[in-house]
């Protein structure tokens, strides 16, 4: 089943579906410059927090996040899939480019 | 004239996330053989043409990148020649009991100016490639996925760029064979302690002990062709190629592992001996240096490190 991402920062919005992650939703955006480094939560360029919404997640190097930032929704896109329409935030690498 | 002192990369020792899905990726998929567990949850792989027990260990971790990269060296003494050289460059050095790795002996543990963990060792395990040593065959049947035949060097970037240089070239005696100049700046090194257009290879990065991937010898050109088609049904992160490298002539595949580690399975790149000429690629043609077909540079390539 596909759900809605809302990318707060610029209003945009694609679907993902539960069995793909939500980097792999973003691309299809089409945007140039989204950083789609490992697509395996070690390399920490798809940075995002979830603002709301459910998602399950797989393990992410804690090299890039933190416990308490996994607790806070702060996540490597490529290593979460919806469960619910979902509203993020960009940051790092990934600002950078869905904001330009 | 006999290889003698740092003989070859012996093996790397790389962090993963899940060892279930690593190991998919690096025994099925990938080709490695497992030869060996321990009580800390390592996993020892070998490619088939290696004589010795192993040349990638599996570390569970939370964080994804590497551990340690080993080299062998010839014998006991060198082991603790090169430790002495590393010492007087001002390097500390840490020496690990035998065993701590199964079947290793002694190590001698350091970091290197770039900020990388590396580790010699004189003594392994040998348990053989399969194959008979009297009236061999080519090949041993069984073989899984690309079918690598070895561990080959890694690629790292890290800062300290001309202390590290030195620190190889100098104290562990590697040779440069191929390099990325801007002007007179070096951006990459390509060294080999044997006759290898790499055993190991530096590019300039303001982050410290970064590994870029670590790489697997393939037979022939149509193996790597066949690495792309393993990677696309098993859907692995594919980064770049088939395509070939300028630098060291290599034909190339690029992808993730499961834990954002990067690989590569190469096949026929270039030679040195002592005498061989240094290959100098020049910044203004970087993109051909890298991957020679396209010229183009590929973002992740550039910055994606674990
Ligand atoms: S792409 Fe590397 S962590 Fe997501
Ligand atoms: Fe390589």
């Amino acid at each position: 089943m596909a759900f809605q991402i809302t990318i707060e920062d610029t209003g945009e919005q694609f679907a993902c579906s539960e069995t793909k992650h939500v980097l792999a939703g973003m691309q299809k955006l089409g945007k140039k410059g989204i950083p789609v480094g490992c697509r395996s939560g070690g390399c920490g360029v798809c940075k995002v927090q979830v603002l709301s919404g459910e998602y399950t997640s797989k393990k992410m190097s804690r090299d890039h996040v933190s416990a308490e930032e996994e607790s806070e929704g702060v996540v490597l896109a490529c290593r979460v899939f919806p469960t619910s329409d979902i509203t993020l935030s960009v940051i790092g690498h990934l600002r950078k480019a869905v904001t330009r | 004239m006999a290889m003698t002192g740092i003989l070859r990369p012996g093996h790397v020792q790389l962090r993963v996330l899940d060892m279930e899905e690593s190991l998919k990726h690096y025994v099925e998929d990938m080709g490695l053989i497992e030869t060996d567990r321990d009580d800390q949850g390592r996993v020892y792989l070998k490619c088939w043409d290696e004589q010795d027990k192993y040349s990638v260990v599996l570390e569970p971790s939370d964080r994804s990148g590497m551990d340690h990269m080993a080299f062998k060296v010839a014998t006991e003494q060198d082991l603790w020649r090169y430790e002495s050289n590393v010492k007087n460059f001002g390097i500390e050095t840490k020496r690990i009991p035998a065993g701590e790795l199964n079947g290793c002996g002694e190590r001698v543990r350091f970091v290197a100016p770039a900020g990388h963990t590396f580790e010699l060792f004189a003594e392994k395990e040998q348990v053989g490639n399969g194959i008979s040593t009297t009236n061999p065959a080519p090949w041993p049947r069984g073989l899984k996925g690309m079918e690598p035949i070895r561990f080959d060097h890694c690629l790292f970037y890290g800062n300290n760029f001309e202390e590290n240089f030195k620190f190889f070239t100098e104290a562990l005696e590697f040779q440069l064979t191929e390099q990325i100049v801007d002007g007179e700046l070096q951006l990459a090194a390509f060294l080999t302690c044997s006759t290898k257009a790499h055993d190991i290879a530096f590019i300039r990065s303001e982050e410290a002990g970064q590994l870029h991937h670590a790489s697997f010898l393939l037979g022939s050109w149509e193996g790597v062709l066949k690495a792309g088609d393993i990677i696309s049904m098993e859907d692995i992160p594919l980064e770049t190629g088939p395509t070939r490298h300028g630098l060291t002539r290599g034909q190339t595949i690029y992808f993730f592992d499961p834990s954002g580690n990067r690989n590569e399975v190469f096949a026929e790149d270039s030679y040195v001996y002592p005498d061989s000429p240094v290959l100098t690629w020049t910044a203004d043609n970087v993109g051909q240096a890298i991957f020679y077909h396209s010229r183009q540079l590929v973002d992740s390539f550039m910055s994606v490190t674990t």
